[in-house]
């Protein structure tokens, strides 16, 4: 048990896993318990760090300005959305060029579509203009970071959310350790 | 199991001199408590000690030095039962009702979060007292070490020692993910040795004041694993973002206001890769030195181990 103050830890994904995470949970009954995205690779996002490339921005509202970002990493598409409860988010998104980089911190979000897919998004807390050494670095972590948590999913023993991800979703890791193998060696192009 | 041995190791060595027994007579009362009755530890070994207290004909405090007296730096394993003599460095407000009181021990190696609970019945440690305390038992969170102290350990208070505590100089990378409300540029109480922060012109101690001009960031640097709160002061803050005190005002000036410099700063260094190193000073790492870990970044070992898993 811990007093000290907990903030969450934003989880390093590639695009290619977050999008295949569509389940999502929370670990008490209290009314603003945490909302948590299972990654396949047996981890827990309360809030995810991105770095990519941002290529389109959309005002797709009706009433109120509601911006919708497309952000490329190596291995697929986050897509971020931010309207009038995240105004400094929907500002960097209204007045940016693209393409431009860009790194979001935030909070996973799931919606069903019409067609019972679900769709997974990221509601930004803070979306900064960053460089193109930026982007290699969180591509190197989120590789590490990938790798770890497919190593601990392969151990298997105590690891709860691998235990989780293994009954809820049918997606063998093998395909997150070669997009992190895809997405380092692109780093050398 | 193994845990019971080391516990009938500490309470011998505690009576050796003592009384005439052996290793394997204590750990045969420890299995008797643990194992048929399902004692936990921690009482069990109480009732343990009190056993053989009573067979010498001794008090709780005549005990000493059954366990490893240690330093806070070299505290590295939980679970542990170790003596620290220690300073009270900071006492927090306690989340929970088991909790009797919570906050910051020092020595000069560093410093330790501790936790005591409620159901201790211990004495009332002050701040800025120094304590022998005897059998309190070391805890891990998140990478993060802590004591315990329940209720065999034991609380001698040294009224004549003072320690200067040492810092726990640590180095953290990460990225900046948040800067939070209370940075950029702030006004503080100008009172002596009153370095309050003002919120709305008023210092919560002297009411409303003049204030001074200072720069600092609160944020937070986060590797994918853990997350570390970092306080930068002026001079960091400076270094980070490239914007000096002066410029900020100038800022603050041209905006009528102030909340524009923090803006500013968010757009600099948010989402950035730092290495950062500094004492710890309860949840907060102090910035002393700030750097950027730029340049092409080595990940040949990383893929040659992403292929071979």
């Amino acid at each position: 048990m811990s007093t000290a103050p907990t903030r969450e830890v934003a989880r390093r994904a590639f695009a290619s896993e977050f999008n295949d995470a569509g389940y999502t949970f929370t670990e008490s009954d209290e009314e603003r318990a945490p909302v948590y995205l299972l990654l396949p690779t047996g981890a827990h996002a309360n809030r995810v760090f991105v770095v990519g490339t941002l290529t389109e921005t959309e005002d797709i509202g009706d009433e109120s300005e509601y911006w919708r970002g497309r952000i490329v990493d190596p291995t697929g598409t986050f897509f971020v959305y931010a309207g009038q409860y995240q105004p400094d988010a929907a500002s960097v998104l209204r007045d940016v060029e693209p393409p431009a980089y860009v790194a979001v911190t935030g909070k996973p979000r799931t919606y069903e579509t019409d067609d019972g897919e679900i769709n997974v998004s990221v509601r930004p807390e803070a979306i900064t203009i960053v460089d193109e050494d930026v982007r290699r670095q969180w591509i190197v972590e989120t590789a590490e970071r990938t790798l770890e948590r497919i190593e601990a999913f392969e151990d298997g023993a105590g690891n709860e959310y691998a235990t989780m991800a293994r009954e809820q979703y049918d997606l063998p890791v093998e395909n997150y350790r070669r997009a992190a193998v895809a997405a380092l060696e692109d780093l050398d192009e | 199991m193994a845990d019971l041995r080391q516990h009938a190791e500490d309470v011998y060595e505690q009576f050796s001199d003592e009384l005439d027994i052996d290793v394997d007579e204590v750990e045969g009362r420890f299995e008797t408590l643990v194992e048929e009755y399902s004692v936990p530890v921690e009482e069990a070994r109480r009732s343990v000690v009190n056993h053989y207290l009573e067979e010498a004909g001794m008090a709780r405090d005549d005990l000493r030095g059954g366990n490893e007296e240690v330093t806070i730096e070299t505290i590295d394993e939980s679970e542990q039962w170790v003596d620290l003599t220690a300073k009270v460095v900071d006492l927090w407000e306690p989340r929970s009702d088991a909790v009797a009181q919570v906050g910051l021990l020092g020595d000069e190696t560093g410093t330790i979060k501790f936790t005591k609970w409620a159901k201790s019945d211990l004495a009332t440690l002050d701040e800025g007292e120094v304590y022998h305390l005897g059998n309190v038992v070391t805890d891990e969170y998140q990478g993060r070490y802590s004591v315990k102290l329940n209720r065999t350990t034991t609380v001698e208070h040294l009224e004549d020692d003072d320690i200067e505590v040492g810092d726990n100089e640590s180095e953290i990378e990460g990225a900046l993910v948040d800067i939070q409300s209370g940075s950029g540029l702030i006004k503080r109480c100008p009172m002596d040795d009153c370095t309050r922060v003002l919120q709305n012109g008023r210092c919560s101690e002297h009411g409303e004041v003049e204030g001074e001009f200072d720069l600092r960031i609160k944020g937070v640097i986060d590797d994918g694993r853990d997350v570390h709160e970092v306080i930068f002061d002026q001079e960091s803050t400076e270094n980070l973002t490239g914007i000096e005190l002066e410029e900020a005002k100038d800022m603050a000036m041209d905006a009528l206001d102030t909340s524009i410099v923090a803006d500013e700063m968010r757009a600099k260094t948010l989402g950035r890769y730092y290495r950062i190193r500094g004492p710890t000073m309860g949840r907060y790492v102090l910035a002393n030195e700030v750097e950027q870990p730029s340049g092409p970044t080595d990940h040949e070992e990383l893929l040659i181990k992403a292929r071979s898993i």
